[in-house]
Protein backbone atom coordinates (compact mmCIF):
# COMPACT_ATOMS: atom_id res chain seq x y z
CA UNK A 1 0.00 0.00 0.00
CA UNK A 2 1.60 3.13 -1.32
CA UNK A 3 0.27 5.15 1.76
CA UNK A 4 2.90 2.96 3.87
CA UNK A 5 6.20 3.72 2.84
CA UNK A 6 8.35 3.94 4.86
CA UNK A 7 11.60 5.63 4.60
CA UNK A 8 14.96 5.55 6.30
CA UNK A 9 18.50 6.61 6.69
CA UNK A 10 21.25 4.77 8.14
CA UNK A 11 22.87 7.35 9.79
CA UNK A 12 25.59 4.60 10.61
CA UNK A 13 27.27 5.07 7.37
CA UNK A 14 25.80 8.30 6.14
CA UNK A 15 28.31 11.02 4.97
CA UNK A 16 26.63 14.13 5.37
CA UNK A 17 26.19 14.76 1.74
CA UNK A 18 22.90 16.21 2.04
CA UNK A 19 22.12 14.87 -2.00
CA UNK A 20 18.58 13.77 -0.25
CA UNK A 21 17.64 17.53 0.62
CA UNK A 22 18.27 17.99 -3.04
CA UNK A 23 16.17 15.69 -4.40
CA UNK A 24 13.50 15.60 -1.43
CA UNK A 25 13.66 18.89 1.00
CA UNK A 26 10.10 18.30 1.71
CA UNK A 27 11.10 14.78 3.71
CA UNK A 28 14.50 15.08 4.51
CA UNK A 29 17.17 17.54 6.29
CA UNK A 30 20.42 17.50 7.57
CA UNK A 31 21.04 17.39 11.30
CA UNK A 32 22.67 21.08 13.10
CA UNK A 33 25.06 19.25 14.82
CA UNK A 34 26.19 17.04 12.73
CA UNK A 35 25.47 17.26 9.55
CA UNK A 36 24.06 13.77 8.91
CA UNK A 37 20.23 12.78 6.97
CA UNK A 38 17.14 13.04 9.01
CA UNK A 39 13.61 11.71 8.05
CA UNK A 40 11.40 14.67 8.34
CA UNK A 41 8.01 12.46 7.11
CA UNK A 42 9.00 9.01 7.53
CA UNK A 43 5.64 7.87 5.71
CA UNK A 44 5.49 10.40 3.28
CA UNK A 45 2.54 10.76 0.98
CA UNK A 46 2.19 9.15 -2.69
CA UNK A 47 2.59 12.79 -4.08
CA UNK A 48 6.41 12.69 -2.77
CA UNK A 49 7.79 8.74 -3.14
CA UNK A 50 8.81 10.18 -6.94
CA UNK A 51 11.04 12.78 -5.17
CA UNK A 52 11.92 10.21 -2.37
CA UNK A 53 13.22 7.60 -5.30
CA UNK A 54 15.04 9.91 -6.96
CA UNK A 55 16.80 10.81 -2.94
CA UNK A 56 17.11 7.08 -2.84
CA UNK A 57 19.39 6.67 -6.17
CA UNK A 58 21.26 9.73 -5.60
CA UNK A 59 22.48 9.12 -2.04
CA UNK A 60 26.02 8.27 -2.53
CA UNK A 61 26.54 6.38 0.62
CA UNK A 62 23.07 4.36 -0.88
CA UNK A 63 21.88 4.67 3.09
CA UNK A 64 18.62 5.92 2.02
CA UNK A 65 15.52 2.85 1.83
CA UNK A 66 12.11 3.23 1.13
CA UNK A 67 9.55 0.36 1.39
CA UNK A 68 6.86 0.34 -0.36
CA UNK B 1 35.46 -13.47 -21.43
CA UNK B 2 38.02 -12.57 -23.70
CA UNK B 3 41.82 -10.94 -23.02
CA UNK B 4 41.75 -7.57 -22.53
CA UNK B 5 44.18 -5.22 -25.01
CA UNK B 6 46.01 -2.92 -22.99
CA UNK B 7 46.10 0.52 -24.90
CA UNK B 8 48.22 3.35 -23.55
CA UNK B 9 46.31 6.60 -21.76
CA UNK B 10 46.46 10.07 -23.57
CA UNK B 11 44.82 13.16 -23.48
CA UNK B 12 45.16 13.96 -26.97
CA UNK B 13 42.12 15.30 -28.53
CA UNK B 14 40.57 16.52 -31.67
CA UNK B 15 38.31 18.92 -30.35
CA UNK B 16 39.17 20.81 -26.79
CA UNK B 17 35.86 20.01 -25.17
CA UNK B 18 35.01 16.71 -26.09
CA UNK B 19 37.00 13.67 -25.10
CA UNK B 20 40.33 12.24 -25.98
CA UNK B 21 40.65 10.71 -29.13
CA UNK B 22 39.89 6.96 -29.83
CA UNK B 23 39.07 6.64 -25.92
CA UNK B 24 35.43 5.61 -26.80
CA UNK B 25 36.29 3.10 -28.98
CA UNK B 26 39.10 2.24 -27.01
CA UNK B 27 37.29 1.19 -23.32
CA UNK B 28 33.54 0.34 -24.86
CA UNK B 29 32.47 -3.19 -24.24
CA UNK B 30 33.57 -3.15 -20.69
CA UNK B 31 37.26 -2.95 -18.13
CA UNK B 32 39.63 -2.82 -20.31
CA UNK B 33 43.54 -2.62 -19.23
CA UNK B 34 45.32 0.50 -20.25
CA UNK B 35 48.66 1.58 -19.17
CA UNK B 36 49.85 5.09 -18.04
CA UNK B 37 53.30 7.08 -19.26
CA UNK B 38 54.75 5.71 -16.23
CA UNK B 39 53.63 2.32 -16.42
CA UNK B 40 51.69 1.69 -13.91
CA UNK B 41 48.40 -0.28 -15.59
CA UNK B 42 44.90 -0.22 -14.48
CA UNK B 43 41.67 -1.65 -15.75
CA UNK B 44 39.31 1.54 -16.93
CA UNK B 45 35.59 0.81 -16.11
CA UNK B 46 32.83 3.45 -18.01
CA UNK B 47 29.90 2.05 -17.59
CA UNK B 48 27.60 3.72 -15.21
CA UNK B 49 26.80 0.74 -13.25
CA UNK B 50 30.42 -0.33 -13.20
CA UNK B 51 31.45 2.92 -11.60
CA UNK B 52 29.06 3.61 -9.23
CA UNK B 53 29.59 -0.39 -8.20
CA UNK B 54 33.95 0.60 -8.01
CA UNK B 55 33.10 3.80 -6.12
CA UNK B 56 30.61 2.63 -3.42
CA UNK B 57 31.75 -1.08 -3.13
CA UNK B 58 34.40 -1.27 0.37
CA UNK B 59 36.37 -4.22 -1.79
CA UNK B 60 37.82 -1.35 -4.18
CA UNK B 61 40.26 0.73 -1.66
CA UNK B 62 41.82 4.84 -1.67
CA UNK B 63 44.03 4.11 -0.14
CA UNK B 64 45.97 1.62 -2.40
CA UNK B 65 44.72 3.67 -4.96
CA UNK B 66 45.53 7.29 -5.56
CA UNK B 67 45.53 9.16 -9.66
CA UNK B 68 48.48 7.10 -11.72
CA UNK B 69 49.73 10.37 -13.01
CA UNK B 70 49.96 11.44 -8.75
CA UNK B 71 53.00 8.69 -8.99
CA UNK B 72 56.46 8.81 -9.41
CA UNK B 73 58.23 6.59 -11.94
CA UNK B 74 58.73 4.14 -9.33
CA UNK B 75 54.77 3.93 -8.19
CA UNK B 76 54.98 5.70 -5.22
CA UNK B 77 52.51 7.99 -4.61
CA UNK B 78 53.19 11.55 -4.39
CA UNK B 79 50.39 12.18 -1.96
CA UNK B 80 51.47 9.93 1.02
CA UNK B 81 48.18 7.72 2.26
CA UNK B 82 50.17 8.17 6.02
CA UNK B 83 49.84 11.47 5.59
CA UNK B 84 47.91 12.90 8.71
CA UNK B 85 44.54 14.54 6.87
CA UNK B 86 44.89 12.97 3.77
CA UNK B 87 41.08 12.81 3.20
CA UNK B 88 41.22 11.39 -0.23
CA UNK B 89 43.68 8.64 0.41
CA UNK B 90 41.78 6.32 3.20
CA UNK B 91 39.17 3.89 3.64
CA UNK B 92 36.29 2.96 6.37
CA UNK B 93 35.88 4.18 9.59
CA UNK B 94 39.33 6.27 9.67
CA UNK B 95 37.57 8.23 6.63
CA UNK B 96 34.46 8.51 8.41
CA UNK B 97 35.97 10.46 10.80
CA UNK B 98 37.45 13.18 8.94
CA UNK B 99 34.70 13.28 6.63
CA UNK B 100 31.86 13.76 9.07
CA UNK B 101 32.65 16.98 10.30
CA UNK B 102 33.81 18.59 7.38
CA UNK B 103 30.36 17.50 6.04
CA UNK B 104 28.78 19.17 8.40
CA UNK B 105 30.35 22.65 7.43
CA UNK B 106 29.18 22.14 3.92
CA UNK B 107 25.61 21.17 4.25
CA UNK B 108 23.01 22.19 1.75
CA UNK B 109 20.97 25.03 4.44
CA UNK B 110 24.76 26.25 5.11
CA UNK B 111 25.75 26.57 1.52
CA UNK B 112 22.41 28.39 0.76
CA UNK B 113 22.88 30.78 3.65
CA UNK B 114 26.18 31.81 1.44
CA UNK B 115 24.46 32.47 -2.15
CA UNK B 116 23.90 36.24 -1.33
CA UNK B 117 27.46 36.73 -0.70
CA UNK B 118 28.04 34.41 -4.05
CA UNK B 119 25.79 36.64 -5.82
CA UNK B 120 28.20 39.78 -4.63
CA UNK B 121 31.25 38.34 -5.65
CA UNK B 122 29.62 37.87 -9.06
CA UNK B 123 28.43 40.63 -9.41
CA UNK B 124 31.88 42.93 -8.23
CA UNK B 125 34.07 40.55 -10.87
CA UNK B 126 31.27 41.35 -13.29
CA UNK B 127 30.83 45.21 -12.79
CA UNK B 128 34.68 44.83 -13.11
CA UNK B 129 34.79 42.74 -16.61
CA UNK B 130 32.17 46.01 -18.10
CA UNK B 131 34.41 48.52 -17.01
CA UNK B 132 37.63 47.61 -18.70
CA UNK B 133 35.22 46.64 -21.04
CA UNK B 134 35.88 44.12 -24.31
CA UNK B 135 37.18 41.97 -25.19
CA UNK B 136 37.96 40.64 -21.63
CA UNK B 137 39.17 36.96 -20.45
CA UNK B 138 36.37 35.27 -18.92
CA UNK B 139 38.81 32.87 -16.96
CA UNK B 140 40.44 35.68 -14.82
CA UNK B 141 37.58 37.84 -14.93
CA UNK B 142 35.17 35.20 -12.89
CA UNK B 143 35.89 31.65 -13.35
CA UNK B 144 39.15 31.80 -10.91
CA UNK B 145 38.36 34.51 -8.51
CA UNK B 146 34.90 32.83 -7.60
CA UNK B 147 35.37 30.24 -6.02
CA UNK B 148 39.29 31.30 -4.64
CA UNK B 149 37.99 34.02 -2.98
CA UNK B 150 34.60 31.66 -1.20
CA UNK B 151 36.51 28.63 -0.21
CA UNK B 152 39.09 30.88 1.64
CA UNK B 153 35.90 33.17 3.07
CA UNK B 154 34.34 29.84 4.30
CA UNK B 155 37.04 28.47 5.64
CA UNK B 156 38.43 32.06 7.61
CA UNK B 157 41.48 32.27 5.73
CA UNK B 158 42.39 36.51 6.83
CA UNK B 159 41.79 38.32 3.07
CA UNK B 160 45.79 39.55 2.62
CA UNK B 161 47.10 35.34 2.95
CA UNK B 162 44.28 35.13 -0.28
CA UNK B 163 46.48 36.04 -3.05
CA UNK B 164 49.56 33.67 -1.81
CA UNK B 165 46.78 30.58 -1.53
CA UNK B 166 45.52 31.11 -5.08
CA UNK B 167 48.30 31.03 -6.53
CA UNK B 168 50.42 27.82 -4.00
CA UNK B 169 46.65 26.17 -4.62
CA UNK B 170 47.26 26.25 -8.61
CA UNK B 171 50.43 24.47 -8.19
CA UNK B 172 49.69 21.65 -6.33
CA UNK B 173 46.94 20.60 -8.89
CA UNK B 174 50.15 19.85 -11.36
CA UNK B 175 50.38 16.51 -12.86
CA UNK B 176 54.12 16.92 -13.83
CA UNK B 177 55.68 17.85 -10.55
CA UNK B 178 58.13 15.48 -8.69
CA UNK B 179 57.27 14.78 -5.31
CA UNK B 180 59.79 17.72 -4.07
CA UNK B 181 57.95 20.11 -5.91
CA UNK B 182 54.84 18.90 -4.36
CA UNK B 183 56.18 19.11 -0.90
CA UNK B 184 57.17 22.17 -1.02
CA UNK B 185 54.13 23.77 -2.09
CA UNK B 186 52.04 21.82 0.73
CA UNK B 187 55.27 23.13 3.18
CA UNK B 188 54.94 26.44 1.70
CA UNK B 189 51.07 26.72 2.43
CA UNK B 190 51.33 24.93 5.70
CA UNK B 191 53.26 27.76 6.91
CA UNK B 192 51.27 30.51 6.30
CA UNK B 193 48.14 28.32 7.77
CA UNK B 194 50.01 27.04 10.86
CA UNK B 195 49.72 30.59 12.66
CA UNK B 196 45.89 30.91 11.03
CA UNK B 197 44.47 27.58 13.13
CA UNK B 198 46.52 27.91 15.93
CA UNK B 199 44.73 31.40 16.60
CA UNK B 200 41.38 30.02 15.71
CA UNK B 201 41.83 27.33 18.57
CA UNK B 202 43.07 29.90 20.98
CA UNK B 203 40.05 32.24 20.15
CA UNK B 204 38.02 29.26 20.14
CA UNK B 205 35.93 30.65 17.27
CA UNK B 206 33.63 28.47 15.40
CA UNK B 207 32.22 30.89 13.16
CA UNK B 208 34.11 29.39 10.33
CA UNK B 209 35.86 26.15 8.67
CA UNK B 210 38.67 26.43 9.98
CA UNK B 211 37.23 27.15 13.45
CA UNK B 212 34.95 24.39 13.34
CA UNK B 213 37.34 21.69 12.75
CA UNK B 214 39.76 23.32 15.22
CA UNK B 215 37.31 23.51 18.29
CA UNK B 216 34.67 20.81 17.71
CA UNK B 217 36.15 18.16 16.28
CA UNK B 218 39.26 15.81 17.44
CA UNK B 219 41.69 16.55 14.75
CA UNK B 220 45.27 16.65 15.44
CA UNK B 221 47.15 20.26 14.21
CA UNK B 222 48.66 18.05 11.67
CA UNK B 223 45.50 17.01 9.82
CA UNK B 224 44.24 20.81 10.38
CA UNK B 225 46.79 22.26 8.40
CA UNK B 226 46.00 19.42 6.09
CA UNK B 227 42.59 19.38 5.92
CA UNK B 228 43.13 22.79 5.03
CA UNK B 229 45.33 22.93 2.25
CA UNK B 230 43.30 19.94 0.44
CA UNK B 231 40.03 22.43 0.69
CA UNK B 232 41.77 25.56 -0.64
CA UNK B 233 43.31 23.56 -3.32
CA UNK B 234 39.99 21.63 -4.36
CA UNK B 235 38.05 24.88 -4.15
CA UNK B 236 40.29 26.05 -6.32
CA UNK B 237 40.75 24.79 -9.52
CA UNK B 238 37.36 22.55 -10.16
CA UNK B 239 34.87 24.76 -10.00
CA UNK B 240 36.39 27.25 -11.73
CA UNK B 241 37.72 24.84 -15.07
CA UNK B 242 34.13 24.08 -14.86
CA UNK B 243 32.26 27.55 -15.12
CA UNK B 244 34.55 27.88 -18.37
CA UNK B 245 33.36 24.75 -19.88
CA UNK B 246 30.01 25.19 -19.05
CA UNK B 247 30.25 28.61 -21.15
CA UNK B 248 31.93 26.86 -23.60
CA UNK B 249 29.64 23.97 -24.26
CA UNK B 250 26.99 26.55 -24.30
CA UNK B 251 28.81 28.31 -27.13
CA UNK B 252 29.18 25.60 -29.18
CA UNK B 253 25.21 25.04 -28.54
CA UNK B 254 23.06 28.41 -29.20
CA UNK B 255 19.89 26.41 -28.89
CA UNK B 256 20.91 25.18 -25.57
CA UNK B 257 22.15 28.50 -24.47
CA UNK B 258 18.67 29.59 -25.40
CA UNK B 259 16.83 27.95 -22.77
CA UNK B 260 19.30 28.99 -20.05
CA UNK B 261 18.47 32.65 -21.69
CA UNK B 262 14.29 32.13 -21.83
CA UNK B 263 14.02 30.50 -18.50
CA UNK B 264 17.22 31.70 -15.42
CA UNK B 265 15.23 29.91 -12.80
CA UNK B 266 16.22 26.60 -14.20
CA UNK B 267 19.72 27.39 -13.24
CA UNK B 268 19.74 24.31 -10.86
CA UNK B 269 18.61 21.83 -13.21
CA UNK B 270 20.67 23.44 -16.43
CA UNK B 271 24.12 23.17 -14.01
CA UNK B 272 23.33 19.00 -13.27
CA UNK B 273 22.59 18.74 -16.83
CA UNK B 274 25.75 20.64 -17.46
CA UNK B 275 27.42 19.21 -15.01
CA UNK B 276 26.62 15.19 -16.40
CA UNK B 277 26.91 16.29 -19.85
CA UNK B 278 30.54 17.93 -19.27
CA UNK B 279 32.17 15.85 -16.91
CA UNK B 280 31.01 13.13 -19.74
CA UNK B 281 32.69 14.81 -22.36
CA UNK B 282 35.65 15.01 -20.70
CA UNK B 283 36.03 10.97 -21.04
CA UNK B 284 39.62 10.06 -20.23
CA UNK B 285 40.28 7.27 -17.43
CA UNK B 286 39.88 9.24 -13.48
CA UNK B 287 39.47 8.74 -10.02
CA UNK B 288 41.41 5.26 -9.24
CA UNK B 289 40.92 2.67 -6.56
CA UNK B 290 42.91 -0.65 -6.02
CA UNK B 291 40.94 -3.89 -5.43
CA UNK B 292 41.23 -5.52 -2.05
CA UNK B 293 39.94 -8.52 -2.71
CA UNK B 294 38.90 -10.31 -6.14
CA UNK B 295 35.94 -8.78 -7.59
CA UNK B 296 33.72 -9.14 -10.59
CA UNK B 297 32.81 -5.95 -11.98
CA UNK B 298 30.81 -5.39 -15.61
CA UNK B 299 31.55 -9.34 -16.94
CA UNK B 300 35.42 -9.02 -15.85
CA UNK B 301 36.97 -10.37 -13.11
CA UNK B 302 39.38 -7.96 -11.54
CA UNK B 303 41.55 -9.54 -9.32
CA UNK B 304 42.95 -8.63 -5.91
CA UNK B 305 45.50 -6.15 -6.58
CA UNK B 306 44.71 -4.81 -9.50
CA UNK B 307 44.48 -0.96 -10.36
CA UNK B 308 40.91 0.02 -11.58
CA UNK B 309 40.44 3.81 -12.75
CA UNK B 310 36.78 4.77 -13.56
CA UNK B 311 36.04 6.69 -16.42
CA UNK B 312 33.13 9.63 -16.15
CA UNK B 313 32.41 9.21 -19.38
CA UNK B 314 29.82 6.55 -17.89
CA UNK B 315 28.11 9.89 -17.42
CA UNK B 316 27.12 9.67 -20.91
CA UNK B 317 25.76 5.76 -20.55
CA UNK B 318 22.06 5.36 -21.93
CA UNK B 319 22.09 3.37 -18.95
CA UNK B 320 21.91 6.67 -16.89
CA UNK B 321 19.07 8.69 -19.35
CA UNK B 322 17.67 8.21 -23.12
CA UNK B 323 20.05 9.98 -25.32
CA UNK B 324 22.56 10.58 -23.15
CA UNK B 325 25.17 11.92 -25.91
CA UNK B 326 23.25 14.68 -26.12
CA UNK B 327 23.19 18.17 -23.67
CA UNK B 328 19.48 18.73 -22.83
CA UNK B 329 18.99 21.37 -20.84
CA UNK B 330 15.02 21.13 -20.90
CA UNK B 331 15.29 17.53 -19.49
CA UNK B 332 15.25 16.93 -15.56
CA UNK B 333 18.16 15.77 -13.02
CA UNK B 334 19.21 12.96 -13.26
CA UNK B 335 21.51 10.78 -11.11
CA UNK B 336 24.70 11.62 -12.72
CA UNK B 337 28.51 11.03 -11.96
CA UNK B 338 29.76 14.57 -12.13
CA UNK B 339 30.47 15.14 -8.33
CA UNK B 340 31.70 11.33 -7.97
CA UNK B 341 29.79 8.28 -6.35
CA UNK B 342 30.29 6.97 -2.91
CA UNK B 343 31.76 7.78 0.46
CA UNK B 344 34.04 9.98 -1.44
CA UNK B 345 31.92 11.82 -3.52
CA UNK B 346 33.24 15.32 -4.01
CA UNK B 347 32.07 16.78 -0.99
CA UNK B 348 31.87 20.70 -2.12
CA UNK B 349 29.02 19.46 -4.49
CA UNK B 350 27.03 21.61 -2.85
CA UNK B 351 29.12 24.53 -2.57
CA UNK B 352 30.10 24.19 -6.35
CA UNK B 353 26.42 24.18 -7.70
CA UNK B 354 25.64 27.25 -5.84
CA UNK B 355 28.45 29.11 -7.33
CA UNK B 356 27.96 27.58 -10.59
CA UNK B 357 24.36 28.49 -10.42
CA UNK B 358 24.56 31.78 -9.72
CA UNK B 359 27.94 32.68 -11.97
CA UNK B 360 26.17 31.13 -14.94
CA UNK B 361 22.60 32.17 -14.06
CA UNK B 362 24.31 36.18 -13.64
CA UNK B 363 26.70 36.14 -16.77
CA UNK B 364 24.06 35.46 -18.85
CA UNK B 365 21.25 37.77 -17.57
CA UNK B 366 24.05 40.79 -17.52
CA UNK B 367 25.55 40.55 -21.01
CA UNK B 368 22.68 38.52 -23.24
CA UNK B 369 25.14 38.80 -26.23
CA UNK B 370 27.98 37.05 -24.62
CA UNK B 371 30.34 35.52 -27.08
CA UNK B 372 33.29 33.71 -28.09
CA UNK B 373 35.65 36.55 -29.43
CA UNK B 374 38.03 33.69 -31.01
CA UNK B 375 36.58 29.98 -32.31
CA UNK B 376 36.39 27.35 -29.04
CA UNK B 377 38.72 25.28 -31.03
CA UNK B 378 41.60 28.22 -31.16
CA UNK B 379 41.56 28.73 -27.26
CA UNK B 380 44.13 27.66 -25.13
CA UNK B 381 43.34 25.01 -22.65
CA UNK B 382 45.27 23.41 -20.15
CA UNK B 383 46.21 19.79 -19.90
CA UNK B 384 49.20 19.74 -17.26
CA UNK B 385 46.64 19.86 -14.64
CA UNK B 386 44.74 16.88 -12.89
CA UNK B 387 41.75 18.77 -13.92
CA UNK B 388 41.46 20.16 -17.58
CA UNK B 389 39.99 23.36 -18.63
CA UNK B 390 40.88 26.68 -20.73
CA UNK B 391 43.31 28.39 -19.51
CA UNK B 392 42.15 31.56 -21.31
CA UNK B 393 38.33 32.51 -22.53
CA UNK B 394 38.02 35.91 -24.94
CA UNK B 395 34.97 37.18 -24.73
CA UNK B 396 33.10 39.64 -26.25
CA UNK B 397 29.18 41.27 -25.57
Amino acid sequence: MRQNATVRIDQARCIGSGQCVLAAPDVFDQSDDDGLGLVLIAEPPAELLPAVRDAVDRCPAQVVTLEE
Amino acid sequence: MTEAAVCPVHHERDHPLHPPTGFAEAVSGGPVKMVWPNGVEAWVVSSYAGVRQVLSDPRFSTRKGGQPEMRTDEGEAVLDPDQPGNINGIDGAEHMRLRRPLSRGFMVKRMNELRPRIQQIVDEHLDAMEAKGAPADLVSSLCLPLPSLVIAELLGVPPEHQELFQATAGDLFGKNGSKDEYLAHATKLAEVLTPIVAEKKAAGTTDDMIGLMANDTDFSMDELIFLCIGLLAAGHETTSNFLGLFTLHLFEKPDQLEVLRRDPGRADVVVEELMRYTVGQLGGPGLTRRATEDVEVDGVLIKAGDWVSVSLMANLDEALCPRAEELDLERDAVSHLGFGFGPHQCLGANLARAELQIGLRTLFERFPNLRPAVPVTEMRYRNDMITYGAAEIPVVW
